[in-house]
């Protein structure tokens, strides 16, 4: 299988603090890679490095064998979830329509080819039914699934997800993940999941990287979320509670608390 | 005094030619360019470039230079300074409220000095349009088909910074240089509007137009069509309601813009409740 994401002895930091050093890390087409990791772990630092705004402090990143760029149309991204406010003068429709070609300049025309793929992008997230209401007046999961449908839109080879699910209830979390997860087994898509809670997307997950004190290990579920595993990427006893298919991390260090509030329901 | 007096409409009419273009050019400038001043929530923006516009303005005036010139370097200064430094809101509207009385205050100044005609020192607060003469005209004309089209070539990327700022990041849509030129050209049309209804009362075409549309539709066509149309339609119709009697123009023009967006609110309200009816129809819970 060909390497989508190729990662090679990556290091970044804040100042002189390392969020992560030495991270050698390769997503293969259709693969499902979550990355875990408390609050301030380099996270979303890793999606922006993904996304080439901004530089490792050592190492290279390519996609499909070429140093990333700024936005480079093959990359999908999905934002963490925030609420779009009612009155905000953007439809659903309008939404998918700037992410397949809002990053034009020139005479704001949607060509009729552009306009099908919107529709069948807005079709594939079962959004159709309200895709022509006012985004503000869209429920969280619905609001969710168009920016799915906005990412996926241009078909891109790699899917970047940075905390899709915060504040969906559990049936918009599953409604959302099984979206992300149809799309990589149908178009053998690349996904990189950034996530403080990995339940919701357990059963899709391939590969963990798992982020924390300026370290990181990279496994399968079974292989990263143990409690031995954890116990020494944090250097402080940690345990992992699997229960119901879920899992719980619990006794995470403090500096790192808000990875426990998220996890250890 | 009389309010309304339309005998000599005609006469009158063909001496104000030249505002009524100058008026409906501004009016769908400001409709188009205040989608976007809503969008990016710059409403005090506007407020703070326009007094240093006024500031520019009325130094022109005491040094005996072009007063569009004097008030156009007053407003890309301030645009300049609010894009560069305020690129957070909060940052932006500090800066905002520290320029604003700066720019009334050297403007109040430079008039006090003024040894001329009284009645140019309050136009530039409350509107001159009459006073344009047929050199200036040209520039404003000139300067408004200039932001028309800017406004219209970066449409797109600017529409997509304002509304979905984080994508628009990763699709590699380049925000900075987008916040600047905008507020350049936000900048411009801000100095035309000082001339025309003076700077105290310039978010009357900037920014009421847009607001009124934005309560009736969320179609990314049909706001800024609706919000030029109710530029255009407050601009030219509060200068064809003032000729004809004895006020100034400029409360004309904010009234119509007013009511307009009044009516828009109701309008917008009354359908909310429609749909709510409706839904509670839907689903009987």
């Amino acid at each position: 299988m060909t390497a989508v994401l190729e990662i090679r002895g990556g290091a970044l930091g804040f100042g002189d603090r390392p969020l992560w050093r030495d991270l050698d890390l390769e997503v293969r087409a259709g693969e499902f890679l979550a990355v875990l990791g408390s609050n301030g772990s380099g996270k979303t630092s890793l999606l922006r490095a993904i996304l080439g705004q901004q530089r490792l402090d050592e190492g290279t990143i390519e996609l499909v064998g070429e140093p990333v760029r700024r936005g480079d149309r093959r990359i999908g991204y999905i934002p963490q979830q925030r609420m779009i406010a009612p009155g905000t003068p953007l439809r659903g429709r309008d939404l998918v329509t700037l992410g397949v070609n809002g990053h034009r300049f020139g005479i704001p025309v949607t060509t009729a080819t552009e306009r099908s793929t919107v529709d069948a992008a807005i079709a594939a997230v079962g959004a159709s039914g309200y895709a022509n209401r006012p985004m503000g007046s869209l429920s969280g999961g619905e609001q969710q699934r168009l920016r799915v449908a906005q990412a996926l839109a241009t078909d891109p080879v790699l899917l970047l997800c940075d905390e899709p699910l915060t504040s969906l209830d559990l049936q918009h979390q599953r409604g959302v993940s099984e979206l992300i997860d149809a799309r990589r087994r149908g178009h053998d898509t690349a996904v990189v999941f950034v996530t403080h809670d990995v339940n919701p997307v357990l059963g899709m997950v391939d590969r963990v990287l798992y982020l924390a004190q300026g370290r990181f290990t990279i496994g399968t579920p079974d292989e990263v979320l143990r409690s031995d595993v954890l116990s020494a990427l944090y250097g402080t006893p940690v345990e992992v509670i699997r229960s119901g298919g879920r899992v719980f991390v619990a006794g995470i260090p403090d500096g790192d608390v808000h990875h426990h509030d998220g996890e250890g329901e | 005094m009389t309010i309304f007096d339309f005998t000599d409409y005609g006469d009158l009419l063909a001496l104000v030619y030249n505002s009524v273009i100058a008026g409906a050019v501004l009016g769908i400038v400001g409709g188009l360019i205040g989608v976007f001043v809503m969008q990016r929530d710059m409403a005090f923006a506007v407020h703070g470039i326009s007094e240093l516009s006024f500031a520019g303005a009325a130094a022109a005036l005491l040094l005996g230079v072009n007063v569009v010139a004097g008030s156009l370097v007053g407003s890309l200064i301030a645009a300049a300074l609010i894009g560069l430094l305020g690129s957070r809101a909060r940052d932006r509207n500090s800066i905002i409220g520290v320029l604003m009385p700066f720019g009334l205050g050297l403007g109040i100044l430079f008039l006090a000095l003024y040894p001329g005609r009284s009645g140019n020192k309050f136009g530039l607060l409350t509107g001159q349009i009459i006073s344009v003469d047929f050199a200036q005209l040209g520039l404003l004309i000139g300067i408004s088909v200039i932001v028309l089209a800017v406004l219209l070539v970066i449409w797109r990327p600017l529409a997509f910074d304002s509304l979905d700022p984080e994508v628009a990041s990763a699709r590699g849509v380049p925000a900075r240089a987008l916040s600047l030129g905008f507020m350049v050209m936000l900048g411009l049309t801000v100095a035309v509007s000082v001339q025309i209804i003076g700077a105290l009362l310039v978010l009357a075409l900037l920014v009421t137009p847009a607001a009124a549309a934005l309560r009736v539709s969320s179609s990314p066509v049909m706001v800024p069509v609706l919000s030029m149309v109710f530029g255009f339609v407050s601009a030219v119709g509060g200068i064809l309601l003032a000729i004809g009697g004895s006020l100034p123009i400029s409360p004309y023009i904010t009234s119509i813009s007013f009511l307009i967006y009044l009516v828009c609110r109701i309008i917008g309200w009354r359908r909310g409740r429609a749909r709510l009816r409706a839904r509670a129809v839907e689903s009987p819970a």
